[in-house]
């Protein structure tokens, strides 16, 4: 554990930036490259990169497997949410020009949650997944110790 | 990229795999790039070369490290990978020269995505714009097959076991 100390400081740096990089591309992603699915996946690796360096318990605090599991949902309920507010707000199934005053703030509000959506079911997802993995690997681990 | 798909295909340990197909989504990226293809580009790297790596030593990691050796001659299957590919390439050749603007595709809906999406959208993206708006029915569909996978993952491997210890190793005795 003492020999891993340059990758646990780097670590420390990088995933703060790694973390906020996922939010610019998430939000960003009107003007440049990125939306929901990147900045998802961007936001898992480095939840999956502190699983790697400090270990999987640590990352179970820090992100309860609970949690994600939930959230998987949680992103497809919002994203088909949105759909159908637009049917509340008169308008058909992800019809975004009903949900703001005029056209455009709708769709700009349309896209914003339906990313969040993305986001958010594909973050917990990818984190599930390794979760699932890398926990039957320890499981797998104890009966010989 | 043709020499990592060979070494793919030829290495029988399993780690060096995984490291080539990591270099294949990169370079595969980079040629997404060339294409300004910027945001698939960011997409392959990010779960071709990343989460997929990880996810793949995972598995090479419960499974073990080699690959055995097939038990049969690969020369048929080989023979309808070759006829397929040549079918395919044979049909590009009916298709439109590369970035025509002519080609039917560009005439279509594109012409009016992107002269429109921006003004109506308001979202300079237009990828975003056809993304989460004109194709919003898609990304619905394909979220949902996200989901499902991460469903299908837990169902396959993620059941919780009993907490008690005694328990726990009789339930991993019999998997």
């Amino acid at each position: 554990m003492r020999l891993d100390i340059i990758l646990r400081v780097l670590a420390k740096l990088l995933i703060p930036f790694a973390l906020v990089f996922g939010l610019y591309v998430q939000f960003h992603g009107d003007f440049g490259p990125g939306g929901g699915f990147q900045a998802g996946v961007i936001v898992a690796a480095a939840v999956i990169f502190y699983a790697l360096i400090y270990g999987l318990p640590a990352a179970r605090r820090v992100v309860p497997t609970d949690l994600v599991q939930a959230l998987m949902a949680v992103g497809v309920l919002l994203y088909a949410g949105v759909g159908v507010a637009s049917i509340l707000f008169g308008g058909n199934y992800l019809d975004y020009f009903v949900l703001g005053a005029d056209p455009v703030s709708g769709q700009h509000r349309g896209i914003f949650w339906v990313e969040a959506g993305v986001l958010i079911t594909v973050a917990s997802v990818m984190l599930k997944i390794f979760y699932v993995f890398a926990g039957r690997r320890r499981d797998a681990e104890e009966p010989e110790q | 990229m043709g020499a990592a798909a060979i070494g793919m295909a030829r290495q029988r340990n399993l780690f060096g795999v995984v490291l080539l197909s990591g270099i294949y989504s990169f370079l595969m990226a980079t040629v997404m790039v060339v294409l300004d293809a910027v945001d698939v580009a960011m997409t392959e790297a990010a779960v071709g070369a990343g989460i997929s790596t990880v996810l793949l030593f995972g598995a090479i990691h419960l499974t073990g490290g080699t690959e055995s050796k097939p038990i049969h001659r690969p020369w048929l299957p080989l023979l309808v990978v070759a006829a397929t590919g040549a079918m395919l390439v044979y049909g590009t050749l009916g298709l439109p020269a590369f970035s025509d603007p002519s080609a039917p595709i560009h005439q279509h809906v594109a012409p009016r995505y992107l002269t429109e999406g921006p003004v109506k959208t308001g979202v300079p993206n237009v990828v975003t714009a056809v993304l989460a708006s004109y194709r919003g029915f898609d990304t619905l569909g394909e979220t949902f097959v996200v989901f499902t996978a991460g469903i299908g993952v837990i169902a396959l491997l993620g059941r919780r076991r009993p907490r008690r210890p005694l328990d726990k190793s009789g339930e991993e005795g019999k998997e």
